[in-house]
This record gives C-alpha cells, sequence and structure tokens, in this order.
C-alpha cells in the first residue's frame, strides 16, 4: 500500500510568500536596463531577459515540487515529468537552433 | 457506506490491487496529459520567440503598451489561487469537509478575479484597436505600414495565448465548482479524494503557463 504523503500547510505559505517575492522581484528588475553584453560565444545578451526567464523557471520548480506534490511523488511519476521536459528542450533548442543559424551559409536564408 | 474497496460501490476499481496503486496511476495518467499540455503551450512560445527576434521594435513597441501593474495583480491573485487550491487538495486529504469546500470556492473566487482583469485588458485593446484584423491600428503604438503588421502579429499572439490560458480557466472553474458540490455531500475523504487531487494539477498546470505569459508578453521588451 502506498501511503499518502500529507504535506504541512506552512510548506504551502512559504511558497507562496517566495512566488509573491519572486513576481515582486522580477517586475522591479525589468524597470532598470541591465544592458546586452557579449558573454555567449561574442554574441549580444540581453540580461533582462535572462533574469526574467530565469525567475520564471524558478518560480515554475516551485509549483511543480511543492504544490503538485512532484518532490513527494513516486520515481516513475517523476520520470515522466523530467522526460516532459527534455521533450520540450528538443522542441526549443531544435528551431532555435535552425533559425539562428539559418544565415551562417550562402544561398536562400529561407526566413 | 460499505467498506471503500469492495461490494458493488466500491471506490477501487477491479483492475488495481489497492488504493494507493489507483491513485499513482491516476496521477501518472494526469501527468501525461499535462505533459502533452507543455508540447502544446512549448510550441506557442516557440513562435513568439522566432517572431520576437525577426520583429524586435515592434513587439517591444507592442509590449510596452500592456500594463505591467494589472499583469503584476494578476499573477498575485493567481498564485493565491494555487496557494488555496493547494489547501483544498490538503483538507480533502485530511477529511475535512467545510475546510476543503471553503478552499475550493475561494479558489473559483480568485480564478474569476484574473479572468475580471483579463476583461478589463482585453476592452482596452479593443478601444484602442489593437484587436487583429481589418479593424486593427497601429496609432495607439505610433507604428505604420510593416512595423504595424508586425505589432499586429505581436497582438494575435497576444490574444491566441492569453485566451487559450484563459479558455483553461474557463474549464477549470466549473470543475471546481462540481467538486465543491460533490465534496459538500461527503464524496471525498482521507481514503479517496483522488478527482480533488488531480484537478489540484490542473489548476497548478495553468498557474505555471501564466508564469511564463507574464515575463514574455508583459516585461520583456
Amino acid at each position: 500500500m502506498h501511503e499518502q504523503h500529507v504535506v504541512s500547510p506552512r510548506i504551502y505559505f512559504a511558497i507562496f510568500a517566495a512566488l509573491l517575492l519572486l513576481t515582486l522581484v522580477t517586475v522591479q528588475v525589468a524597470a532598470i536596463d541591465l544592458g546586452e553584453p557579449e558573454i555567449f560565444f561574442g554574441k549580444r545578451v540581453p540580461l533582462n531577459v535572462v533574469v526574467a526567464l530565469v525567475i520564471a523557471c524558478v518560480k515554475a520548480v516551485l509549483v511543480i515540487l511543492f504544490f503538485m506534490h512532484v518532490k513527494y511523488s513516486p520515481r516513475l511519476t517523476q520520470l515522466v515529468i523530467g522526460a516532459a521536459f527534455v521533450w520540450l528542450f528538443i522542441l526549443l533548442a531544435v528551431t532555435l537552433s535552425d533559425y539562428w543559424s539559418r544565415g551562417w551559409v550562402g544561398g536562400n536564408p529561407g526566413t | 457506506m460499505a467498506s471503500p474497496t469492495t461490494g458493488p460501490r466500491s471506490l477501487l476499481a477491479h483492475h488495481f490491487a489497492d488504493l494507493g496503486e489507483q491513485k499513482d496511476a491516476t496521477t501518472l495518467g494526469m501527468w501525461l496529459f499535462l505533459a502533452q499540455e507543455v508540447m502544446f503551450f512549448g510550441g506557442l512560445f516557440l513562435v513568439y520567440t522566432v517572431y520576437r527576434f525577426n520583429f524586435h521594435d515592434a513587439f517591444a513597441a507592442a509590449s510596452h503598451h500592456l500594463d505591467v501593474k494589472l499583469g503584476a495583480i494578476n499573477t498575485a491573485v493567481l498564485i493565491g489561487s494555487s496557494l488555496t487550491m493547494a489547501l483544498a487538495v490538503h483538507a480533502a486529504a485530511l477529511g475535512k469537509r467545510q475546510q476543503l469546500v471553503v478552499f475550493l470556492l475561494l479558489t473559483v473566487l480568485l480564478g474569476s478575479a484574473f479572468l475580471g482583469v483579463k476583461v478589463v485588458e482585453y476592452a482596452d485593446k479593443y478601444h484602442h484597436h489593437l484587436v487583429p484584423g481589418p479593424g486593427f491600428s497601429g496609432e495607439a503604438l505610433h507604428l505604420e505600414g510593416d512595423r504595424a503588421r508586425q505589432a499586429e502579429m505581436y497582438f494575435s499572439l497576444y490574444f491566441g495565448m492569453t485566451g487559450l490560458h484563459a479558455l483553461h480557466m474557463i474549464v477549470g472553474i466549473p470543475i471546481l465548482l462540481a467538486l465543491a458540490v460533490k465534496g459538500w455531500r461527503g464524496a471525498y475523504s482521507p481514503e479517496y479524494n483522488t478527482p480533488v487531487e488531480f484537478t489540484g494539477l490542473y489548476w497548478h498546470f495553468v498557474d505555471i503557463v501564466w508564469i511564463f505569459l507574464f515575463p514574455f508578453l508583459y516585461l520583456i521588451h
């Protein structure tokens, strides 16, 4: 028999507070221009975008692990969720690498 | 009621060994559904990213038109609804009937507040002729010609993505109300509360989609 794990409401309130704080931080940071340093293979990277996406990812992970109980889920469920994000990564990475590199060679650039 | 796992009104389907196994299988099934939702919304975010690279200036001008304050308030409201949903699942797991109903109704209330703010935002776009289609005009954004067409693409994605997100909430709210009615009648107990649990997963997923929509559409210029 699989024992049901009951999470303390105190953890839910702590996660809620963390999510609100991160929302406040992401709004405040968006108002500041962090610039576009050349840090990725000589390419300019808009830091505001990086910060906004990192904060969104942290918030999503908090919701998934605690509100959605994945931290306490069976390994099989965790594997399925991990696999879902691997597929999402393939979708994003392969498509974006295509758009990014199309201008590198001659001929019809496509876009 | 007879034992929850035997008899004609058993809560346990005959192909499962016990309620724990049944619950794990249901949760896994729900996650497989959510995995295809991740791919579905992921594709939309991908389209948005590609267009944003190609039409950077028009997309920046268009996203500046959105009200960051309303977006941030809505983010907080939706996070709050995730908290009340988590507390509803908790109440169901402990068999606290009244708490379950109260937290489900609070979740419905916060979800409705989110949709209300969305209506205000959509009305603003309508008044400024920013709804894609023959009535679209780049005037409110001081854009003309190709740039206006590119901004129209931004608003197509804006309405498409936030609209699909809102549709998920419009689907979720009646489900929450049905759970509240069944919960009030005592359908859920510490032994059996899977419907509350997987509706919770769905609701949190909708919250996560918004956690990404907010920076993509409102914050990144």
